[in-house]
């Protein structure tokens, strides 16, 4: 296993010729915090549809804890323990919070254990739990369609965690929120860190200050650079595909 | 502080007061049930009480319709199958019961059929046509909701192929003269078990027997529609793909629910043959399964009382209607349509859910002034609320 829960060697994903991976290598620890950022069309949500199996690589390979997971269909993947958090929220508008949380928790998911069999208290015990981490043990019962954004978002984090995953995969999850929230959902992540390793992808460089360790650019589809945030943001290839297009326009 | 234990009811107590519900609920139902049973026959005069019958056991078509398409969000036009090959089971039951064994139905002799094909042989059992008038129904929806939903083939896509299969079985059906009758389907039905099938009483039976299957057909689908496998219906219907990412496998669920819909299509089949007389290709009609897919929208997608209600509803309007204007009802019908599209999207139970009873009370009383009504709904805006007054 040594060590890795992540890595990616030489991928290559072309959609009709244009290749939205290009070559990538990429490697993350277990138990990491990581960040990745790029700017548009970087291939950043393309980089999570190979590892959860939602795109299948055109070249190369997706190593999940050392095991390839090639060929395994989406739900396969999830249950070996990769969770995947959606850009915008996604989570089931006419179920109630508590309902959502169960069925992401339900340890056994397939049709007859769904259809006879009663969640055990550790699972309810578990969803209590959840509920005060993300925050939401006083809406439990409403519907999720009545929650605001931020809430949604922090109730698809919810949703993740109690799949129990490894690795969570999380799709910009400030998009769109105040201040405020983006800072609420900075501590929730800097607390799942403790005991799960965490993919980010984010545009918000303040947000991204505030919980990242270690960051990998991404340009054109491949790793552009990797370090510390203070590294990253001085790195003149990163200046210059962050801001070169502004810059060109402002000499202008 | 209450107001925690105001939301957060003890489990135990949240536990009793769900029992009390459902116990209310079984009453209700077993109330309704025995008013039919025992007060329509005196009320109705025997044609209507005879379309009653008929259309409760449209109903439980209705309600596995409501399973695949109000729960799971499968629009399937081609239930007719189902329910014409429930229909054609016991048919061909009722045609072997009168005549000696080996011999031949009546309309097989006219084309000069010699020997009893091998499967009619089969139906010569009461017990296995009673079987079958779910099972094969319900393992040719597995069969065929297998092969279309491993391929992951959804939405319109899959309603297109359910019409295209629904093309393939009327033609087969009806062009098989010499094992189905063809066109003219399977009619005159003279005894089953025993008992003169036109009798009053055996009708009776019958409709007994109908609304005891509608019953228990409800009670399936309420316990299919609560708990972690109806939300999860309702999650694949509202977002499949995040379901795979949740790591379930929505085709094992679909597949099933697709087979019981089938099956409850095949029983409804076997109902109605037994009190209209006749089956027949007709029903394999496409009109027809989309007629079904009218009555769940009329009475609301996702509420089995809508279902029932609305198979009820439509039908005897159709009949009513034309009886007194036989050219008008199928703008009728029509026009029905495009109300419940336009205008009530969830139809009749929905819109009462929604909106409708606060309507009507209105009526009577002003209206409550709702500014904010997710706001008011907010249990953290009724705590504050509740303790400031409790500092006045």
């Amino acid at each position: 296993m040594n060590g890795k829960i992540l890595e990616t060697e030489n991928v290559t994903v072309s959609f009709d010729g244009f290749k939205a991976l290009n070559n990538l290598n990429f490697s993350m620890d277990a138990g990491e915090l990581r960040v990745v950022i790029g700017p548009n069309g970087a291939g950043k949500t393309t980089f999570l549809d190979v590892i959860t199996g939602k795109v299948q690589p055109t070249q190369g390979r997706v190593l999940f804890k050392g095991r390839n997971v090639r060929r395994l269909s989406e739900e396969k993947i999830a249950l070996l323990g990769i969770g995947r958090k959606f850009q915008t929220p996604r989570v089931y508008l006419n179920l109630t919070v508590r309902e959502n949380l169960e069925l992401a928790c339900n340890r056994r998911k397939d049709v007859f254990s769904t259809l006879f069999g009663r969640p055990p208290a550790s699972e309810r015990s578990t969803v209590a739990g959840l509920l005060e981490t993300i925050g939401l043990t006083l809406k439990a019962n409403f519907p999720a369609a009545l929650l605001s954004h931020g809430e949604k978002q922090r109730l698809e984090i919810g949703m993740l965690v109690a799949q129990s995953p490894d690795l969570l995969l999380v799709d910009e999850p400030v998009a769109g929120l105040t201040d405020e929230e983006t800072e609420n959902i900075g501590e929730l992540l800097l607390a799942l860190a403790e005991s799960h390793s965490i993919l980010v992808i984010e545009h918000d460089m303040e947000f991204v200050r505030q919980i990242a360790r270690k960051v990998t650019v991404l340009h054109e589809g491949s790793v552009l650079c990797e370090g510390s945030i203070e590294e990253v943001q001085n790195d003149p290839r990163v200046i210059e595909v962050y801001l070169g297009e502004t810059l060109a326009t402002a000499d202008q | 502080m209450t107001s925690d234990s105001v939301i957060e009811i003890p489990g135990i107590e949240r536990r009793h007061q769900r029992r009390r519900l459902q116990l209310i609920e079984v009453g209700v139902v077993a109330l309704v049930a025995l008013i039919l049973i025992f007060l329509m026959p005196a009320v109705l005069p025997s044609v209507r009480l005879n379309q009653m019958g008929r259309f409760l056991a449209l109903a439980i078509a209705a309600l596995g319709i409501d399973l695949i398409w109000g729960y799971t969000g499968l629009l399937s036009l081609g239930h007719g199958i189902f329910f014409a090959l429930g229909g054609y089971a016991l048919a061909m039951h009722l045609q072997l019961a009168p005549i000696e064994t080996g011999g031949l139905p009546e309309f097989m002799n006219l084309y000069g059929v010699t020997e009893l094909p091998w499967f009619w042989k089969l139906f010569d059992s009461f017990g296995f046509a009673a079987v079958a008038v779910i099972l094969i129904p319900g393992l040719i929806g597995a069969i065929l909701g297998y092969l279309v939903f491993r391929n992951r083939i959804r939405g319109v896509y899959f309603s297109i192929l359910t019409q295209a299969a629904t093309i393939v079985f009327f033609n087969f059906f009806n062009g098989q003269q010499k094992l189905f009758n063809g066109t003219n389907g399977l009619t005159n039905y003279k005894t089953l078990l025993g008992a003169v099938v036109n009798a009053p009483q055996t009708q009776f039976v019958f409709y007994t027997l109908t609304v005891l299957f509608l019953a228990a057909t409800y009670g399936l689908c309420r316990w299919l529609t609560q708990g972690r496998f109806g939300n999860l219906l309702i999650a694949i219907r509202d977002d499949e793909s995040r379901v795979r990412f949740t790591g379930y496998n929505p085709t094992g669920f679909k597949v099933l629910v697709f087979a019981i819909s089938a099956g409850l299509a095949g029983l409804a089949g076997a109902l109605f043959t037994l009190q209209t007389g006749i089956i027949s290709p007709k029903a394999m009609d496409i009109a027809f399964s989309i007629e079904m897919v009218i009555w769940v929208a009329v009475g609301g997608r996702a509420s089995l009382v809508g279902a029932i209600l609305g198979a009820l509803v439509v039908n005897f309007a159709k009949s009513l209607l034309s009886e007194q204007f036989p050219e008008i009802w199928l703008f009728f019908q029509g026009a029905l349509f495009l109300i419940v599209v336009t205008v009530l999207p969830d139809g009749v139970v929905g819109w009462m859910r929604s909106q409708g009873i606060e309507r009507l009370t209105s009526l009577e009383r002003p209206k409550p002034v709702l500014t904010y009504p997710s706001l008011e709904e907010d249990p953290e805006v009724q705590r504050e609320r509740e303790n400031l007054g409790a500092r006045d």
